[in-house]
């Protein structure tokens, strides 16, 4: 018998990554403090280097190697390519804000590395395991990066909600695969999905299994009601994580979904069509309602991160190419828009000063009109006003939720947006109607002020043209069906 | 001019790439030269509008100056706009209104100046673009987009509870305005996706579907109008808003309600338009009434404008529900008019308040004794708003007054009642401020207007007498497409 190697190409970005990551942490070992900066490029070089192997093997064509564990489709290539770009501008965006409070450490980007490890194998998983696999190289490097400052009490306890909650949603999660496992006889998204196309005995089993699986996901994906840890993680953890969890391992989780309900569980759409309706009228409404309670900025966005999982689920609602590219499009936008409101509170951020509260941001257009503008684009777009792209971004899903036949679940929407439009619309007041409480220069350095103002800008850009994005997204979902 | 000259968006964009221009200014330090381009910017708008007029063919009921371009072909949004009889007047009426803001606020705003002419010229490119849409998800966007520039320009330049006006004014519209999103992605789905306005209006939808369609679009239009009982924003921005907010507010936000109700409602669901025109006709005339009464009691001038605004703009929906050329040519009319006249009435009301910073009615009195140009002007333009003959007002109400008429004779009474009423509160106020004697040391000290102040007042004098003794030019555009639309209102979709 002989041994043949698997093909290793499909997964070479995974595997550079790997190696870079090992060595990055060798390298931090031989530079002093003072030239963290060797650390910091050598990270961005890595995901440069991810890209460029991601890019090269950019096709059409949905290759599976390890024997069916891992998948290179277009949709994989996608979301990893946003993927290291939201972790790159997350890196040039924190660098000032971790440099400041003595974090700048090589565990920083080592644990960044591995968590962006783990959300390119959740991104290319087809077996049910591979999935879990990539979910804890990524959740545990979470874990650790919210507890990154030692000494802070709130920041501990946050990291260790986290963890508890999160083992639990794992816990769900591997719970719901073993029933799927019973019922089917395999966990290759697939297999799976034929074996319950050709119909299976235990009906009762794989719905049990599947309310887990779906628990496990709205855990993961903050969704009410299973978002408890999201605001304490949000506010607790320092910014510059709080930046990295809300934005990247957004599009490792919907990898996550497309892979395990869409890929896997498709045949069982009108199960989770009703489980998911429920999860997001709850989430749009909890988040929306405790959002406006909140005076503390990093919370406030927690909750408005519940409620903007809770429109992406509508997008999932329709069941079809249609409804799963809106959802797509949904999180690019979500992210380009989260990328940006953290970056701007890590400008109000100063040496000492944590920008924490809402009031932080009273008379910005006085101290530094630019970036209140970016910040009036950034609030209307996370409000849905158009022309910014999150408005196209509520349009996109809202008409797959229309296309599936829930009108009334498209009213509710509306709804709750609403409600949701005053918590930004109260951002904007404080910056344009208030007067600043303080004078003090806003100073960035020159990569975050060209990043800052690109990031800005695209969200009214691509809100003014936004077919290529929803080209995209279209692409990325229909050659991978 | 040919037709090929995409003048459309010349007018749409004209405006926004200049207020983009003023907002580059920056800082105070360049204030005046903001006010330059400002002022350019605004007359130039003016300017490539006139074409509009002069090269519109008033026999034809096609769109005019059509532009039609894909935008995004995911939905099938195309960027496709256009203007009939209905619309281009409209549009002419924002184009002249956007310089005489910005020359009212030329000294008065001292502070971020660019940034507040930069608003102005925004939303008049804005507004141009809702006017001419036609394609629904456009019409959508430009829509909603209004709504930022004057929530800022409330919140930032407004009165004492501006930050309560400009939110409650944003989230009110905002209400209506989603469920009319709605009501767009439901119609992309029937039609088999298109977001074509003209296409809708050929769309077969029974009865039920339409009157939820009717009601969605209801919701977004009756607070733009504002038609009661949605209309507790208006007074509110009104009174907080700087003189310029005000003036576009009254003058052209509110017509894009009633441009909405003719461009969607009537046509689209025409049948839900019959089905409720009797509770439409009764909500108009609530207006008319019990709204002139409360304008009656007020005692803070602006208040009492933006009431008899909403008064006045009750004419407009009455008018449009009768299903009658006279009607609805009236309502027009009345739109246009309306907007010279309001707009008058809060300049009016600025220059006291930029001498005296109240704009309580108890607080003035013997004005004419100070500044009998000013008070001339202003005689002028309450008559106007009481509807005497001789001035635009009295034309759309006639008009609209003769057409309820046919209808019943109790609904032409009630809408009667809007010439004494409107005569009461507007000559009520006219004579406690202006006539008497001198009030107060702070009225002694009054100054008579400023050239400035005398040309904009005199631009709008010339314009509510012109239209008030021979309306014929405005009726005349939209004559033709009036017409057809009342074919096809009147026609079933079931």
């Amino acid at each position: 018998m002989s041994f043949m190697p698997p093909d290793f190409a499909p997964a070479s970005s995974e595997i550079f990554m790997l190696i870079m990551v090992c060595v990055v942490m060798l390298a931090d070992l031989t530079v002093g403090q003072n030239r963290r900066y060797v650390t910091y490029l050598l990270t961005q070089a890595t995901l440069l280097g991810c890209a460029v192997l991601t890019f090269s093997s950019f096709s059409n064509e949905v290759v599976l190697t390890f024997s069916g564990m891992f998948v290179d489709d277009t949709l994989a290539d996608t979301l990893k390519l946003m993927t290291y770009g939201t972790v790159s501008a997350v890196l040039i965006y924190s660098h000032t804000y971790i440099t400041d409070r003595g974090m700048l450490r090589g565990e920083f980007f080592s644990l960044i590395l591995f968590a962006t490890l783990g959300m390119m194998v959740m991104i290319s998983a087809s077996h049910f395991l591979t999935l879990y696999l990539g979910l804890e190289i990524l959740s545990l490097s979470l874990y650790a990066l919210v507890a990154l400052r030692r000494d802070s009490v709130i920041s501990t306890e946050a990291a260790m909600k986290f963890f508890v909650l999160g083992a639990l949603a794992s816990g769900f999660l591997l719970y719901g695969m073993s029933m799927i496992y019973g019922a089917t006889g395999s966990l290759q998204v697939t297999e799976v999905a034929k074996a319950i196309q050709n119909g299976v005995n235990a009906k009762e089993v794989l719905v049990v299994g599947l309310v887990f699986i779906v628990a496990g996901i709205s855990f993961k994906l903050s969704a009410a009601p299973f978002h408890m840890w999201a605001p304490d993680v949000y506010q607790g953890a320092p910014t510059a994580v709080t930046l990295f969890i809300g934005s990247a391992p957004k599009f490792a989780a919907f990898g996550f979904v497309m892979r395990l309900l869409i890929e896997g569980l498709e045949p069982m759409a009108s199960d989770w069509q009703g489980m998911l309706v429920i999860l997001a009228v709850m989430s749009m409404a909890i988040g929306n309602i405790a959002a406006i309670a909140q005076s503390n900025i990093k919370r406030m966005l927690a909750y408005s991160t519940i409620s903007h999982m809770g429109f992406l689920l509508l997008g999932f609602i329709s069941a079809d190419a249609n409804g799963y590219s809106s959802a797509l499009f949904y999180i690019i936008a979500y992210v380009l828009m989260t990328l940006g409101t953290f970056a701007m509170i890590m400008l109000l951020c100063r040496n000492g000063f944590e920008a924490e509260n809402i009031s932080d941001f009273k008379g910005l257009s006085k101290r530094n009109a630019w970036y209140a503008f970016i910040t009036l684009l950034l609030m209307f777009s996370l409000a849905g006003i158009p022309p910014m792209i999150g408005f196209y971004a509520k349009l996109a899903v809202l008409q797959a939720v229309v296309n599936a036949g829930f009108v009334w679940l498209a009213v509710v929407a509306v709804l709750f947006s609403l409600i949701g439009a005053f918590y930004y619309l109260r951002i904007i007041k404080f910056m344009y109607f208030d007067e600043p409480e303080t004078n003090e220069p806003i100073l960035p350095n020159n990569d975050v002020k060209i990043l800052l103002s690109a990031n800005g800008l695209a969200i009214l850009i691509l809100g003014i043209f936004p077919q290529a994005l929803m080209g995209i997204s279209l692409y990325a979902i229909q050659n991978s069906m | 001019m040919s037709f090929d000259f995409p003048l459309l968006s010349l007018i749409i964009w004209l405006p926004i790439l200049f207020g983009v221009a003023v907002f580059a200014t920056g800082h105070d330090r360049n204030a005046q030269l903001a006010r330059y381009i400002a002022l350019a910017g605004s007359i130039l708008g003016f300017m490539v509008a006139l074409p509009l007029y002069t090269q519109f063919n008033v026999a034809s009921t096609a769109m005019q100056f059509v532009e039609n371009y894909v935008w995004f072909e995911r939905f099938n949004v195309n960027y496709h706009i256009g203007v009939d009889g209905i619309s281009m007047p409209l549009i002419l009426l924002n184009c002249l209104i956007t310089p005489l803001v910005v020359i009212a606020g030329w000294e008065v705003i001292k502070e971020r100046v660019s940034q507040y002419m930069g608003a102005f010229l925004v939303m008049s490119g804005i507004v141009n673009g809702v006017f001419s849409s036609l394609d629904a998800m456009l019409f959508y966007v430009f829509w909603e987009a209004s709504l930022i520039p004057m929530f800022l320009i409330i919140g930032i330049w407004g009165g004492p509870n501006r930050v309560y006006a400009a939110i409650k004014f944003f989230l009110y519209t905002l209400l209506g305005s989603l469920l009319m999103l709605v009501a767009f992605i439901y119609l992309y789905k029937t039609s088999g996706g298109s977001f074509s306005i003209q296409d809708y209006h050929q769309l077969a939808i029974p009865l039920t579907p339409q009157i939820l369609i009717f009601i969605a679009f209801l919701l977004a239009f009756a607070v733009k109008v504002p038609m009661w009982p949605v209309h507790t924003w208006l007074p509110d921005a009104h009174v907080e808003a700087p003189t310029g907010g005000s003036v576009v507010l009254a003058a052209i936000l509110l017509k894009l309600g009633g441009y909405g109700f003719l461009r969607f409602s009537l046509p689209i669901a025409p049948d839900a338009s019959h089905y409720l025109a009797d509770m439409m006709i009764v909500l108009s005339l609530i207006a008319v009434v019990y709204i002139g009464l409360i304008a009656l009691m007020q005692a803070d001038m602006k208040k009492l404008i933006a009431y008899s605004s909403v008064a006045h703009m009750g004419f407009v929906t009455l008018g449009f529900f009768l299903f009658d050329a006279y009607g609805v040519e009236g309502a027009m009319v009345q739109m246009i008019s309306h907007g010279f006249i309001s707009g008058a009435m809060f300049l009016c009301v600025g220059v006291l308040y930029d001498r005296m910073h109240s704009r309580q009615i108890a607080d003035y009195g013997g004005v004419v004794n100070k500044m009998p140009i000013f008070a001339a002007f202003f005689m002028l333009f309450a008559m106007a708003n009481a509807g005497l003959p001789g001035t635009s007002g009295f034309v759309g109400e006639f008009m609209v007054i003769m057409s309820t008429m046919k209808i019943s004779f109790w609904y032409a009474f009630f809408a009667a009642l809007t010439l004494i009423l409107g005569a009461a509160y507007t000559l009520w106020m006219y004579k406690r401020v202006i006539f008497g004697q001198v009030a107060n040391s702070a009225v002694e000290e009054l100054q008579d207007i400023s050239k400035r102040e005398f040309v904009l007042l005199a631009i709008l004098a010339i314009l509510v007498l012109w239209f008030g003794v021979y309306p014929f030019p405005l009726t005349e555009v939209m004559h033709a497409t009036v017409d057809q639309l009342l074919v096809h209102v009147n026609s079933s979709k079931l």
